[in-house]
């Protein structure tokens, strides 16, 4: 009798009982896309904030013990250096997928032609890695420098360059304009332990104190300071996760603070301090520390798109809600009749809220299950418009979104709900 | 002990005495008219007997029951239990048919049980059309499966307002001979009515002015058979 009951209902108020449906299939496709989004976004929001460069840098342990001790950033400490050759362990830590770019600096002192003295400043480019876990790479300074302007020329090509050929390098802005030089030329450098030339490969504008520098090989700043093998820093771009109170913890207190669990938690969260950590365990006398501007800013960026997302997906249920409200609040007028003649053979308060929370509650799955694969549809326009790539559809969404549709069609439901508690079948069966 | 007893029961809305110290017994298997004009106080009194109001002073004893220190909830479980209620207006669910309309009066009794559900309705000479639907229906056929409704779950009394208001001379006749059926068998009548010649067919007519009880007349000559109008 309950089924026919709700049958009945359907059957001759389909065109409410439809617009219940849109309403609860608008709210759920909002809400599904932008669950979607928001919880696929944190990788392509972090792969975005790449371009603003390195989030990490890694420099050896005396070094780091000067920085703090006279709060400077980045000084170089005389004699201090990282090797080379461990810098392919990079990519063997717990979270080296996460590990998006990274490359090695050192910097020397070189005199020029003219007499003067400018900082050589050698990294890799387009460097190609082949590591003992049987993965090739290619990585270097370019995809950490997006923001550079490269007025003349190109970058430097690592690969194109055979043996004979003479090395590339690449000079600033300023300096290239002091000493009126452009790409083609070729530049004599000469360091503490030997001269080298370089044709210029580009002249690019930094913006920065980079423009009075020259960016060469690493192989040509080891053989002009006679630092075979070594690097004075590292620059690391990697994808982390918004910073908790846990990673602030393990950041101000230490990593040992942590209780056992806490510890595995903060561990296996690619919280940028849990990446320096690992990168610390693998690299010699290392110290890597976030770069704090990059890594809050990508941790407040991606706080405010979520932000943003879980304040549009409570508005749109929010607004689903009031739809419900008024239209199951028109329906339950509307069978008042019929709703006090149940009153009055018998039915309690309760059986006829159950019946009117069954018939919208089933109104309100289908139209939750059209919402949801709308609002999949959704997704992926955003995903494509916003970042040009598909959204990944997640499993987890499905029964939060299940959850969101049972709670705003509830509450929804609500007022209808009160009015027909409050309904007396005196009022609505005499006929006058 | 009556039936149905009602002791200087009093509604007040504001200052309007709706009914005003009415005093009347029901026994068991009598049949019981309740007239009046407009704004008499017949509806207010049915509510009350029907444990669908309740009464502002004096007290309501049905079947035993002091009904007027009841709460809600236990006034819908009398009133699912003790009364069938016939109305005016019909008030059959329109999207159901004629059984599962009286049907829906035992699922929220009890249990749905369509059997006996078809044998209410051929009580009342509607078995063949038990799976009509209301619009396919009379008014007077419509007003038949009220009465299997009302009768489905076996009540203490039966209350009909106003229950052949909306229906034709013929079918009035058709309604009022299937209540003499059923006080015949022993059930309980209160019909409220305004009209005399379906009032003059009970055992007992009480008239109602102004929310008080002022005239109670008994029919000497009772057959429980409606005599036939002066104009057809």
């Amino acid at each position: 009798m309950f089924l026919r009951l709700v049958r009945g209902a359907f059957l001759r108020q389909w065109k409410k009982m439809l617009m219940i449906g849109v309403t609860v299939a608008l709210g759920a496709s909002l809400a599904t896309a932008m669950l979607n989004v928001m919880m696929d976004v944190g990788d392509k929001v972090n792969q975005e904030l790449k371009a603003y460069g390195a989030n990490i840098t890694v420099v050896p342990k005396s070094t780091a013990v000067i920085s703090d001790l006279y709060e400077v950033e980045g000084g170089i400490s005389e004699g201090a250096y990282l090797r080379e050759d461990e810098l392919g362990r990079i990519k063997t830590i717990f979270w080296a997928f996460n590990i998006v770019d990274f490359a090695p600096l050192l910097d020397t002192e070189v005199t020029l032609p003219d007499g003067s003295t400018v900082t050589a400043v050698g990294s890799w480019y387009n460097h190609h890695l082949s590591l003992p876990t049987g993965e090739e790479l290619d990585t270097g300074l370019p995809a950490l420098r997006a923001w550079w302007t490269v007025t003349e020329g190109a970058w430097i090509d690592e690969q194109a360059r055979s043996g004979d050929e003479a090395p590339a390098c690449m000079v600033g802005a300023l300096l290239a304009e002091r000493m009126s030089l452009h790409a083609g030329d070729t530049l004599t450098m000469k360091g503490t332990h030997g001269e080298e030339t370089c044709v210029i490969a580009a002249v690019f504008d930094a913006g920065a104190e980079e423009d009075g520098m020259i960016f060469c090989p690493l192989d040509v700043a080891q053989r002009l300071s006679g630092t075979e093998g070594l690097l004075t820093s590292m620059e690391v771009s990697a994808l982390t996760t918004p910073d908790n109170d846990l990673a602030r913890k393990a950041q101000r207190q230490g990593p040992e603070s942590l209780s056992v669990a806490d510890y595995e938690t903060w561990y296996c969260t690619a919280y940028v301090s849990s990446i320096c950590f690992q990168i610390q365990e693998v690299i010699t006398d290392a110290v890597a520390s976030p770069v704090r501007q990059v890594a809050e800013s990508e941790g407040a960026i991606m706080e405010k798109t979520e932000l943003l997302m879980i304040l549009i997906t409570v508005l749109a249920l929010i607004g689903a809600a009031l739809g419900i409200t008024n239209l199951v609040t028109a329906s339950v007028m509307e069978r008042s009749g019929e709703i006090g003649l149940m009153k009055a053979i018998g039915a309690t308060n309760a059986r006829i809220s159950a019946l009117i929370i069954a018939e919208v509650l089933m109104t309100g799955i289908l139209g939750g299950a059209a919402g949801y694969l709308a609002g999949f549809g959704f997704a992926q326009i955003i995903g494509h418009t916003v970042f040009s790539s598909g959204v990944e559809m997640k499993p987890m969404v499905i029964p939060i979104v299940a959850v969101l549709v049972v709670i705003m069609t509830l509450a929804g439901s609500l007022p209808a709900i009160r009015f027909l508690l409050q309904l007396r079948p005196t009022e609505v069966l005499h006929g006058r | 002990m009556s039936l149905l007893e009602l002791k200087n029961v009093s509604k007040i809305y504001g200052t309007l005495r709706a009914l005003d110290h009415v005093n009347m017994r029901v026994e068991a298997g009598e049949w019981v008219s309740i007239m009046g004009p407009s704004g008499s106080g017949k509806s207010t009194m049915m509510n009350i007997i029907g444990c669908l109001d309740k009464a502002s002073e004096g007290e309501v004893l049905l079947d035993g029951t002091l009904i007027c220190a009841e709460t809600a909830d236990r006034l819908t479980e009398i009133r699912r239990d003790k009364i069938g209620l016939i109305f005016q207006q019909f008030h059959l669910i329109q999207y159901l048919t004629a059984v599962e309309n009286v049907m829906v009066a035992q699922y929220y009794h009890s249990m749905p049980d369509e059997k006996e559900a078809l044998e209410a309705l051929a009580r009342v000479g509607l078995k063949d059309r038990a799976h009509h639907l209301p619009s396919q229906m009379s008014g007077g056929e419509q007003q038949r499966v009220c009465v299997a409704r009302a009768l489905i779950n076996y009540p203490k009394i039966l209350l009909a307002d106003e229950p052949t208001g909306n229906l034709d001379e013929a079918n009035e006749r058709i309604v009022v001979e299937l209540f003499k059926k059923l006080h015949e068998e022993g059930t309980t009548l209160i019909i409220v009515t305004h009209d005399p010649e379906v009032a003059e067919v009970a055992q007992r007519t009480v008239v109602l002015r102004d929310g008080r009880l002022v005239k109670e007349t008994v029919n000497e000559n009772f057959t429980g058979v409606m005599k036939h109008r002066k104009v057809e």
